[in-house]
């Protein structure tokens, strides 16, 4: 079997003319993983150009409301392009460019990992070309227009449902067409080895910090952590440096649409079956025939039919669970922490807001859990005000 | 010998590509039937998948009409169990890693090999995952395909060696398309393959559409596979396209054997 395995998930499977970019990749990484050079400039830009660490914030009329356990909010939206989804992608970029690669290509769902790919082209002076779904071109019309502000040329694409997945594929199809010059900066713990374990150890950041600060803050660690999860990249982060810490329970919120009992969920786990797509095995939303399916989620960035292979592991041994969200209560958790703490979560980190909400009043008051907000939600306020009757334009 | 292998042995293998149940499985089986009269040596059946990230826009469309048409796994099977009995050139499915996995690796293989079918090309499924299908394949005398490409270097010599059945050279960089121009350099990759293994029939796929280019690269290899150029004529004339299609095996196939002469 090959390398890049968790559990029986991972893997390489992709096409022959690609085997040779993720060898490279593969090999360039080992060694730059190690190289203290490499990672003091990327601890620069993570600390002055994205303006890491991002804060763990003491959400106390939450708390106070919800009268259990005591919530944190890891403000990964406070960072520079409104994600965690720079942590990933100026590793890669500034990988990339070690490499001697002078063009990225990536994919993007909502529009925040396209944002964070052009952004680190610009900072890095790299051409940068980011395949987006048309049908998600249009929901998410202004990270387009911010990308091309960025000097990135956006191609929408057409294929399939025209969503995430078809977006990845497109990008894969290109990254086979040049390889020479071209590095392809996937954004979440997903696809071919060792794209799972280099998205993961650049957004390890995140537990590495929370950990840190819970213990500044509280002497201990905490008792759960909730991330959302599509792909999986900022809950792998989120989850990380706790897998050995086995009593911080760890809880990923997957996007259940229009509930798991409909056609209109992207909740894999729950829906989902053992399968290999997009370059990795682990579980995927399928029909019996193994079509993928198209998935639906109000949450662009979370709308994709599989997750990646090392969450599939995570839940095939129980270290962590995964709980369905639907868009309902994600919305009305959106609504809920703008109010109540006067932050705007992304709709994609509402998911993992929303179960926090059910999850603190079960837990006694001296329970800490940490829920992380992983975008700001500015760019979800024209779909959720259309969402809930009301037509606004951007 | 394998059926396989008998196919290159009357000069130059001509081996077109069809997807299953484009525009409808009717269509299909009589395409098949009027390729293998028109000389195809092999035929290559494609089993449509929701998203095949290995091909270009004529077989991602060409795939999406089959499963909008109701093509499944169990109706193409169905169909070759009929055709078989009315052909007797090697057929060989080719299709992506989830479909087969998904079915049972080993009800999948075990189905196919009683159906008739003689291989299975799976493109997303490179030299270090083959074991995930191998095994079950050679339990049931079905030859895995194995695929070089123009980035492939030095991992020919290791894959050409393990390779059974034909070697599937992939003429270009990228996913499956016409081309007008092929740069890569056929002889030097075929070359190498040949000498990892002597015994192994090479055939060059992607790209390909033009008597003038089966022609060429016949002349570099033991047999030319042309997919997206039949596919377009039966994306154009549906069912209609079994006369013109059969043409132009017969024109290709007369084409590719002319280096040989």
């Amino acid at each position: 079997m090959s390398n890049g395995r968790f559990g029986v998930h991972g893997g390489q499977y992709i096409s022959e003319p690609l085997m040779k970019a993720v060898l490279e990749l593969e090999e360039a990484y080992e060694h730059y993983k190690n190289d203290p050079q490499f990672q003091t400039e990327l601890t620069e830009l993570y600390n002055n150009y994205a303006g890491r660490p991002s804060r763990l914030y003491y959400a106390e009329k939450m708390t106070r409301d919800l009268g259990g356990a005591k919530i944190y909010l890891k403000r990964e939206d406070l960072n520079h392009t409104g994600s965690h989804k720079i942590n990933n992608v100026l590793g890669q970029a500034l990988l990339a460019k070690k490499m001697g690669k002078t063009r990225l290509i990536a994919e993007t769902g909502a529009g925040q990992h396209g944002v964070a790919t052009a952004t680190a082209a610009a900072l890095m002076g790299m051409e940068c070309v980011v395949f987006m779904g048309e049908e998600d071109t249009k929901r998410q019309a202004l990270n387009v227009y911010r990308m091309r502000l960025l000097g990135s040329k956006v191609v929408p694409v057409t294929s399939g449902t025209a969503t995430l997945k078809d977006a990845v594929s497109e990008t894969m199809r290109e990254w086979s067409k040049r390889i020479s010059d071209t590095h392809y900066c996937l954004g979440s713990v997903m696809g071919p080895h060792p794209f799972p374990t280099i998205v993961r150890d650049f957004q390890s950041v995140i537990s590495k910090e929370i950990k840190q600060q819970c213990l500044e803050k509280e002497g201990r660690l905490p008792d759960a952590v909730l991330a959302c999860v599509g792909g999986g990249s900022n809950a792998m982060g989120a989850f990380y440096h706790f897998i050995e810490d086995k009593d911080v329970q760890l809880i990923g919120c997957e996007a259940a649409g229009r509930g798991v009992t409909t056609a209109e969920t992207a909740a894999t786990i729950a829906t989902g079956r053992l399968g290999i797509f997009h370059g990795m095995k682990s579980y995927f939303c399928q029909d019996e025939y193994g079509q993928i399916a198209p998935v639906y989620s109000i949450s662009a960035g979370l709308d994709y039919p599989g997750i990646g292979p090392e969450h599939a592991w995570l839940y095939d041994t129980g270290r962590a669970q995964y709980v369905p969200v639907t868009d309902e209560e994600a919305v009305c958790a959106f609504e809920y922490l703008s109010r109540t703490e006067g932050i705007i979560p992304a709709i994609e980190s509402a998911h993992a807001v929303s179960h926090a909400m059910k999850l603190a009043p079960t837990l006694s008051k001296d329970k800490i859990i940490v829920v992380n907000i992983s975008g700001r939600g500015d760019k979800d306020c024209a779909a959720i005000a259309r969402y809930r009757g009301e037509d606004i334009y951007e | 010998m394998s059926r396989i292998a008998q196919a290159f042995q009357n000069g130059k293998a001509f081996i077109p590509f069809l997807t299953c149940g484009d525009p409808d499985l009717e269509t299909t089986e009589r395409l098949v039937s009027a390729m293998a009269e028109a000389g195809a040596d092999l035929i290559e059946l494609g089993i449509p998948f929701s998203d095949p990230t290995a091909e270009g826009p004529v077989i991602m469309a060409a795939s999406e009409r089959a499963l909008r048409g109701g093509a499944t796994t169990d109706k193409i099977f169905a169909m070759v169990r009929r055709l078989r009995k009315k052909i007797s050139i090697p057929m060989v499915f080719m299709t992506y890693a989830n479909v087969v996995y998904s079915y049972g690796t080993e009800r999948f293989v075990k189905t196919a090999a009683e159906i008739g079918i003689d291989g299975l090309i799976l493109p997303d499924v490179p030299f270090e995952e083959k074991d995930e299908f191998l095994g079950d394949c050679r339990r049931f005398g079905l030859e895995l395909i194995s695929m070089i490409a123009p980035t492939s270097d030095e991992r020919i010599d290791r894959i050409a060696k393990e390779a059974e059945g034909f070697l599937y050279c992939v003429s270009s960089m990228g996913v499956t398309g016409v081309r007008s121009r092929i740069t890569t350099d056929l002889n030097a990759m075929i070359r190498r393959a040949r000498a990892a293994n002597p015994q192994l029939p090479c055939a060059i796929g992607f790209g390909i559409s033009t008597p003038e280019q089966a022609e060429e690269m016949a002349g570099y290899a033991d047999g030319v596979i042309v997919g997206s150029a039949i596919v377009r004529m039966i994306g154009d004339l549906g069912a209609d396209a079994v006369e013109p299609v059969a043409d132009y095996v017969r024109r290709m196939r007369a084409a590719a054997n002319r280096s040989a002469e």
